[in-house]
């Protein structure tokens, strides 16, 4: 129920993170979402794409280090509440959350919280035995999509 | 300015030997150190190969028949495989200057740190040091052969010696100025930082009574001489040395300030071409090469020293008849010279070999822009390096930053580039982009 997230290394230098989503675009390649992490010095770009592998070989090819990460992907209503209830539990299993992102379904009623915890199999668990809606790759492609 | 003007005067006569007295004292005395290094395995073996004896050298010209010493062949003789004399005739031990490795021992007799300190009090004479004088000492006591090696020679002068060591710039002007010195001895780039205080503490020039300054331990510009000269309101003196050959006093500028006088007694000089290791002609720049003539304890036969700087040998108005020798305007390895430190890349590469991880690509940048040099190392990540959270990108950038200081006992400011985007070489590797020699 893990799934990937694309991590790329960004220098902060003018245009890098043009290049890299001309080069996704010209070759088709689609962002769900993403997010981005930055220092004075670098940033990492945080990617979530149906054909990952594809992308991460594009990106070195040029030039780019970019690595596959596990992450975690909860639908919950849009509303007040969703992300809170997530932590909670999250808390009490004794998890921390390293990063999250999130984005809004087309449809409009629900939302994707992508999360990296600092125990991913654990967080699962907590996830799912409190009933949570854990996505796994298709259905959150799906979602995406539709 | 403060108008003081230093005065022509000459420490000892050796200084103003003619040619060919100087000429007949360096064969003979050549002669001696050969036969004197009989003593150590590792010439024992390169004159053997070379075979060359003491009673076959009859001119300086047999000089040319014998073989150069490196950095390196002391290194794999360390800590004392080079020394000539029984350990108990040592009188003091010092060591290259610089980082947490293993440096460079050097060894000295009781009369080899006689001949030492008077090799000082001749270019400080030079420079302006009068007995009644009272001389700051600002460079580190310790292994480093700077402190000790001005000690003595002020000593020897009849001047007095305030031993301040290095550091603790507020404490330094406190001294000079309640202590009303004359004098100072330190790097340039700490004369930069002493100054600096001054300013921003409106310290009136009419409160200090510095006079004049002996810098050395690291290569410094005419420029840099004009504006410290301008701030501090002193005369600057350049001089020259290294603890492989003896410590400061290898050479140093007299009054006329146009080049340091090499005692000539003591050292014979060569200045070859570092590829072909042909002397370049009088006047061109090439390395400086030393032979030790008075040593006892570790006599060095053509020692190669890497800097490049010209020779001169022109008669000087001061009356000393040695050959002068210019500033040191370069390397002809990629040692850097960062804080008074010796660094080369080959240590950076240690240290990024030693993170787990890192590609041994990468880049030096140095700059002065606020008179503290700034060191950037630029390391390029690999796939196995980089990580998606921010916490272990840090925790790498940290690493690296530990295991430069462990190695060079210094702090770097440590870059993650892309890889690929460092510039590849082909053959000898350009790593090291200094920016400080536009000052």
């Amino acid at each position: 129920m893990k799934l990937k997230q694309l991590s790329v290394f960004l220098e902060n230098k003018p245009g890098r993170l043009r290049e890299l989503c001309a080069l996704l675009a010209d070759n088709g390649i689609n962002i769900i979402t993403l997010s981005l992490a930055d220092t004075e010095q670098f940033g990492i770009l945080r990617l979530i794409i149906k054909e990952y592998e594809r992308a991460k070989s594009l990106l070195e090819g040029k030039g780019f280090v970019a690595k596959l990460t596990d992450v975690i992907a909860v639908e919950v209503k849009d509303e007040p509440g969703g992300l809170s209830r997530i932590l909670q539990i999250e808390q009490e299993a004794g998890i921390s959350v390293e990063y999250m992102y999130a984005f809004t379904i087309k449809s409009g009623e629900n939302a994707v919280l992508l999360f990296r915890f600092d125990d991913m199999d654990k967080a699962l668990d907590a996830l799912q035995a409190s009933g949570m809606g854990v996505l796994h790759s298709l259905e959150l492609y799906q979602r995406a999509e539709s | 300015m403060n108008g003081f003007v230093v005065e022509n005067r000459i420490w000892d006569q050796e200084e103003c030997l003619p040619r060919n007295e100087l000429t007949a004292l360096q064969t003979a005395r050549l002669k001696e150190t050969v036969a004197r290094v009989g003593k150590v395995p590792f010439y024992r073996d390169a004159l053997g190969k070379a075979g060359v004896t003491a009673d076959s050298i009859r001119s300086l010209d047999d000089l040319r028949r014998l073989p150069f010493t490196t950095k390196d062949d002391l290194r794999n003789y360390y800590p004392l495989g080079m020394l000539a004399v029984d350990r108990k005739e040592v009188a003091r031990y010092h060591g290259s200057s610089g980082t947490t490795g293993k440096p460079t021992m050097v060894a000295y007799t009781k009369k080899d740190l006689e001949h030492w300190a008077n090799l000082c009090a001749r270019f400080l004479t030079g420079g302006g040091l009068r007995p009644e004088h009272s001389v700051q000492i600002a460079f580190g006591y310790g292994l480093f052969t700077g402190g000790f090696g001005l000690h003595y020679g002020v000593e020897r002068v009849g001047a007095s010696v305030i031993p301040v060591s290095a550091g603790n710039t507020p404490k330094q002007i406190m001294l000079m100025l309640d202590m009303q010195i004359d004098a100072l001895v330190c790097t340039p780039s700490y004369a930069l930082t002493l100054s600096e205080f001054i300013i921003q503490n409106d310290i009136p020039r009419s409160a200090l009574n510095l006079k004049y300054a002996h810098f050395g331990g690291e290569p410094w510009t005419e420029d840099l001489r004009t504006r410290i000269e301008a701030e501090m309101g002193i005369l600057c003196f350049n001089n020259y040395g290294l603890s492989e050959v003896i410590g400061p006093g290898v050479s140093g500028e007299c009054a006329a300030r146009n080049g340091m006088h090499i005692s000539e007694d003591a050292f014979i000089v060569e200045c070859i071409n570092p590829e072909t290791l042909e002397p370049v002609p009088p006047g061109e720049e090439g390395e400086l090469v030393f032979t030790s003539l008075c040593k006892e304890a570790m006599p060095i036969i053509r020692y190669r020293t890497r800097d490049i700087a010209s020779l001169n040998p022109e008669p000087c108005a001061c009356g000393r008849t040695t050959v002068r020798m210019g500033r040191v305007t370069g390397r002809s390895d990629d040692m850097m010279i960062i804080k008074g430190v010796n660094v080369y890349p080959s240590q950076i590469e240690q240290a990024l070999l030693r993170v787990d991880g890192t590609a041994p690509h990468y880049q030096i940048e140095i700059d002065r822009p606020d008179r503290r040099d700034i060191v950037t190392v630029k390391v390029e990540l690999t796939e196995k390096s980089f990580s998606a959270s921010m916490k272990e990108m840090q925790e790498l950038r940290e690493r690296i930053d530990h295991a430069i200081h462990g190695i060079t006992g210094l702090r770097m400011n440590v870059e993650l580039v892309s890889p690929n985007t460092l510039d590849r070489f082909v053959g000898k590797a350009q790593r090291v982009v200094d920016h400080r020699k536009k000052v």
